[in-house]
């Protein structure tokens, strides 16, 4: 479980996140979504400890991310994370991508390592490309290769922040698909996205966020046919057309 | 070894006026190197694209040639092995020539720069993209009226940022030309040291005056590039 | 036709093997250096980031014979006493080259995206697993062709240790030639050897972009 209490951030003397609360429950998919520069991607880093925030607190269960006793390094393995632009690490082939942390974090075996890769990128549907370059992948083979990287450490929550935002209008799907099946088979997950197709089929909680503030939350058809809030209105006339 | 300062060195006659004396000629070598750097490099540039593989191989092996020795073996061969190169009579009739070191300078200097804009003319048509010369073309253009009117001064544009690199470094390359006796800024710097033994002084202070010459050229080339950009490109 | 070179040929070479050591003594200080005027350049603390912008700034406005120059008047008043001109030289070298290599390593530093350090810490790892297989790998990958060829410009640049009589590969050359009269043959030899050396190291700088960009790491 993850629990955000009062959590406000600041970057210089701009506050970019207000007053946070929100609790994320095993199992469940939480779709974020509202306009560029409301706060989603760095609320999401601050899930991650990627982030520090100034006041309030961040409990992964049970664990305060600011409590300086909180090893953020152990408490990250748990945590995954899918980037916009993938970040895959251009210097390795896909299956280094994936066996890098498993090896290095988990001292699991090179052989049990890439098995386990292999297995995933089955999973993602691209286990022919393991031994190719990030660059020579399309951008929806390169964010499948990425899930895959963060799968392999066997995590319990997943954090994508705007996965599909970066690529061609014909490889959305194929990343979406894998995301639906990963809900699907139960994995928590935090989905900053403005797919709302993706919203309506699988998550359990909506939020929309506008200016470092939650606006409207809902859990159902009505967060899309009859939203509250004039601007979660105004925003979703203009992506959902 | 305790050491008595003497700033008076920087302005006390002769040397004050030695050292301005060195700068004009450091400014005379660096403007006239650089007029032969510029046409003679936007030349061996454009060669690089033509559909000549004899020029295209002419321009490459020049920029090779040139960028892959020191400055001052160049200077050297020029200087001291050249007038050899054009035979008794006449390489006795240059050397006989008032101020030869002082020519041969900023011929070296010139034509060694030259492939250096070269190198970054073939960096500047490298980036304007195929799409660019097809639309020319499609026009109905010529090759040549291509190159004339639109592609040449679009490449200039593009490299007026290392060209100012470029020109800055001619005047500071400039100071090799002391090793042939061309009396500029670093060699009258020397100089007082040879008369004075305050060297040390002399070359602190032609170091702040090449710093001023350098901000100055700096000045005047963002002048140049801010008239000459083109909206919304060539961030510096 | 190369009389006077092949008479001379070890004082020649004897020359050369100077300017080697020049340029090893030079690209192994300038390069350290450079990694940290590098990192001064990135700094957030204005204390150190304005006093080595302003050296490096200085610096790569002023001609490295001046710079030379200039360290030979200021050792013997530093040291207390005439110093050995290839110490005093390959300072200059060390404090010239350094700016210019820690304008790469900065480059390199800075071309590494912050996404990517997040996307390594989100994995698990520590700091100093993303450094040492994320973080320094890519940036060395990135910087190494321009390192290969600040490194040729630094071999040729020790060539201006000739103005403080250091008797460098040009200088042994300029002896002879004085002697002998044989000017043709004698910086015709000494600009092909340095010829084929920077050509070849231009040509391996090449081979590592070519790498680089094929594998999409530049």
């Amino acid at each position: 479980m993850i629990e955000i209490k009062n959590v406000s951030k600041w970057f210089g003397d701009f506050q970019v996140l207000k007053d946070i609360n929100e609790t994320i429950q095993k199992g469940q998919t939480m779709v974020i979504c509202g306009p560029s520069g409301s706060g989603k991607s760095t609320l999401l880093r601050c899930i991650n400890g990627l982030e520090p925030y100034q006041k309030g607190e961040i409990i992964v269960d049970g664990e305060s991310l600011s409590d300086p006793k909180t090893n953020l390094y152990k408490l990250r393995q748990k945590i995954g994370m899918v980037f916009q632009r993938f970040e895959l690490y251009p210097h390795m082939t896909v299956l280094k991508n994936i066996t890098l942390a498993p090896m290095k974090v988990l001292k699991k075996s090179k052989k049990e390592a890439e098995k386990k890769a292999m297995e995933l990128l089955e999973r993602v549907g691209i286990p022919d490309k393991a031994h190719e370059y990030p660059a020579n992948l399309s951008g929806g083979q390169q964010q499948r290769v990425a899930i895959a990287r963060s799968l392999a450490m066997e995590p319990e929550y997943m954090l994508f922040d705007e996965p599909t935002s970066a690529l061609d209008p014909e490889m959305i799907n194929e990343v979406l698909d894998v995301m639906v099946d990963l809900a699907k088979e139960g994995m928590t997950m935090i989905v900053v996205t403005h797919e709302m197709g993706f919203a309506r089929e699988v998550a359990d909680e909506i939020i929309f966020m506008d200016e470092g503030r939650i606006i409207e939350r809902g859990s159902d058809e009505e967060f899309f046919t009859n939203p509250k809030n004039e601007r979660t209105k105004l925003f979703l006339s203009q992506i959902l057309v | 070894m305790a050491y008595n300062f003497d700033w008076s060195v920087l302005w006390r006659q002769p040397y004050g006026m030695w050292l301005l004396q060195g700068l004009w000629v450091t400014i005379k070598i660096g403007f006239l190197a650089w007029i032969i750097a510029l046409s003679l490099g936007i030349v061996i540039g454009t060669l690089r694209v033509t559909p000549w593989k004899f020029l295209r191989l002419f321009s490459s092996a020049y920029t090779e040639l040139f960028r892959n020795i020191p400055f001052l073996v160049q200077l050297f061969f020029w200087y001291y092995a050249g007038p050899m190169l054009l035979g008794d009579r006449l390489g006795h009739y240059v050397n006989q020539i008032m101020g030869l070191n002082y020519y041969v300078a900023i011929f070296a200097l010139g034509i060694y720069t030259a492939s250096r804009v070269a190198e970054h003319m073939r960096a500047g048509f490298a980036s304007i993209g195929k799409e660019q010369y097809q639309a020319v073309l499609s026009t109905g253009m010529t090759q040549f009226q291509m190159y004339r009117y639109v592609i040449i001064p679009y490449a200039l544009r593009i490299i007026l940022p290392p060209l100012t690199t470029e020109f800055l470094t001619i005047f500071k390359n400039s100071s090799i030309a002391m090793t042939i006796g061309v009396a500029e800024l670093t060699f009258m710097s020397y100089r007082i040291d040879a008369e004075t033994f305050h060297g040390l002084e002399a070359t602190t202070g032609a170091m702040f005056i090449y710093l001023l010459l350098g901000l100055t050229v700096v000045r005047i080339m963002g002048f140049i590039e801010s008239k000459f950009k083109i909206p919304g490109m060539i961030g510096r | 036709m190369f009389d006077a070179v092949i008479r001379n040929f070890g004082f020649l070479m004897g020359g050369f093997g100077v300017t080697l050591e020049l340029t090893a003594c030079a690209l192994a200080g300038g390069i350290t250096l450079g990694m940290i005027v590098g990192l001064g350049r990135i700094s957030r603390n204005r204390w150190i980031y304005q006093p080595v912008t302003l050296y490096v700034n200085f610096i790569r406005n002023i001609p490295l014979i001046l710079v030379i120059f200039w360290f030979y008047f200021v050792m013997p008043i530093i040291a207390g006493q005439p110093l050995n001109p290839f110490i005093s030289a390959v300072i200059s070298f060390i404090i010239f080259e350094a700016t210019y290599f820690g304008e790469i390593f900065r480059a390199g530093y800075q071309s590494i995206s912050v996404d990517l350090i997040h996307a390594a810490y989100s994995t698990g790892l520590t700091y100093t697993q993303t450094a040492r297989y994320v973080l320094i790998p890519i940036a060395f990958r990135r910087m190494l062709p321009s390192l290969i060829t600040q490194s040729i410009i630094t071999f040729q640049d020790t060539s201006l240790a000739f103005v403080i009589g250091l008797q460098e590969f040009v200088r042994r050359a300029s002896i002879v030639d004085n002697l002998e009269v044989r000017s043709i043959q004698l910086y015709g030899f000494v600009g092909i050897v340095f010829f084929i050396f920077c050509f070849i190291g231009s040509k391996i700088s090449l081979h590592f972009e070519e790498k680089g960009r094929k594998t999409g790491v530049l």
